[in-house]
């Protein structure tokens, strides 16, 4: 009896770790920017061309930044979750508006003249929202993706919730699902609420 | 001439065919040197999109902006691991290859070598235990009487076959 009791304890070890693994999503990779303060910015915005935004704006509150583009399917799931929660008003959402044009496989950049891209992307994003609902203070523009790399975005949407002295405290991988909402970043939303600036 | 004649047909070949090709093909640096270092470095990192690729062979969109900023340090005279302590700060270990040996990555790189060491040790110890086993053992004094009273006296309870 005894000499059976070790293979199946092994074997059920493996199944543990087996299962785990399943459960996890491989695309799911933990950014390094969890606890370190946000990269800075300065891009223009969504509604005024030649106003500015940066993350320094935000100072003294908590705060989300989406990112999002008109391409991104995942965006379109997870955007009417948005659009109720900022009707809530329980959070700001600045949205990060990422190669709207240059991460769009149908597009052929050789084709849009240059100097006429931000119109192109202001109006791409602005229909964009019109149709769907807008839940953004503001968006930014990040045309050439370069923001988007300091932020180590690989996969839209992203958001990450940031906090009064500009610090990454949570950072959600893919559409933000109702769960993830409530069980995450609410809960730790107030928790930051809390703390001094 | 021949050749003249070979690179003429091959670019007319190539420029019927370029027209689908052109906008595929990512702009080549002016400087070989860069994109030698380029290769090196980005081989040894891997791509977010297609986690199975490197850098280097990855035709994602992420990897091609990845790249172009790597040939941008490059040219800004950055070295290979201040490149890669670039891409770290940004996505993580992950993006490594080769995973650097910290407390969280312990497992990864000792694991293996755990395993083994300690599978040696239970076969070491399960054939020990094994040839330990397979020893005869002595007989008992009770044990060695009956079998010379059965060896004394085959026919009693134990009739050889062929008698006859």
């Amino acid at each position: 009896m005894k000499r059976f009791l070790i293979p199946l304890a092994v074997f059920l070890v493996l199944v543990v770790f087996l299962a785990v693994g399943l459960k996890r999503d491989p695309r799911e990779v933990p950014s390094p920017l969890v606890g370190k303060p946000a990269p800075e910015f300065r891009l223009d915005t969504l509604a005024t061309p030649g106003k500015q935004f940066s993350p320094a704006d935000m100072r003294g509150q908590v705060w989300l930044l989406n990112v999002w583009a008109s391409w991104c399917v995942s965006c379109r799931a997870e955007h009417p979750l948005l659009v109720a929660f900022a009707k809530q008003g329980g959070l700001p959402i600045v949205g990060l508006n990422y190669k709207e044009l240059r991460g769009d496989g149908e597009i052929d950049m050789k084709k849009v003249p240059a100097g006429e891209e931000p119109a192109l992307v202001r109006q791409r994003a602005g229909a964009w929202l019109a149709r769907h609902g807008d839940p953004y203070a503001l968006s930014v523009l990040d045309m050439d993706g370069r923001v988007g790399i300091d932020y180590g975005v690989y996969g839209v949407p992203e958001t990450y919730l940031i906090d009064k002295k500009g610090i990454i405290r949570f950072k959600q991988i893919g559409p933000i699902t109702p769960e993830a909402l409530e069980q995450k970043i609410l809960p730790l939303a107030r928790q930051l609420a809390g703390e001094a600036s | 001439m021949k050749r003249a004649l070979a690179c003429l047909l091959t670019s007319a070949i190539l420029g019927a065919a370029g027209a689908s090709l052109a906008a595929d093909a990512t702009p080549m640096a002016e400087d070989p040197a860069v994109e030698a270092r380029l290769v090196v470095i980005s081989e040894e990192l891997r791509c977010l999109v297609c986690q199975n690729e490197s850098l280097a062979a990855s035709r994602a969109e992420l990897a091609e902006d990845l790249r172009r900023e790597v040939r941008k340090l490059i040219r800004d005279g950055k070295s290979d691991p201040e490149i890669r302590d670039y891409l770290v700060a940004r996505y993580g270990d992950f993006v490594l290859y080769r995973p650097p040996v910290k407390p969280t990555t312990w497992l990864l790189w000792f694991g293996p070598f755990v395993l083994l060491v300690s599978a040696l040790v239970g076969l070491i110890a399960y054939l020990r235990r094994r040839s330990a086993g397979l020893t005869p053992s002595a007989l008992t004094a009770a044990d060695k009487a009956a079998a010379e009273a059965l060896l004394a006296d085959p026919g009693a309870d134990n009739p050889p076959k062929h008698n006859a």
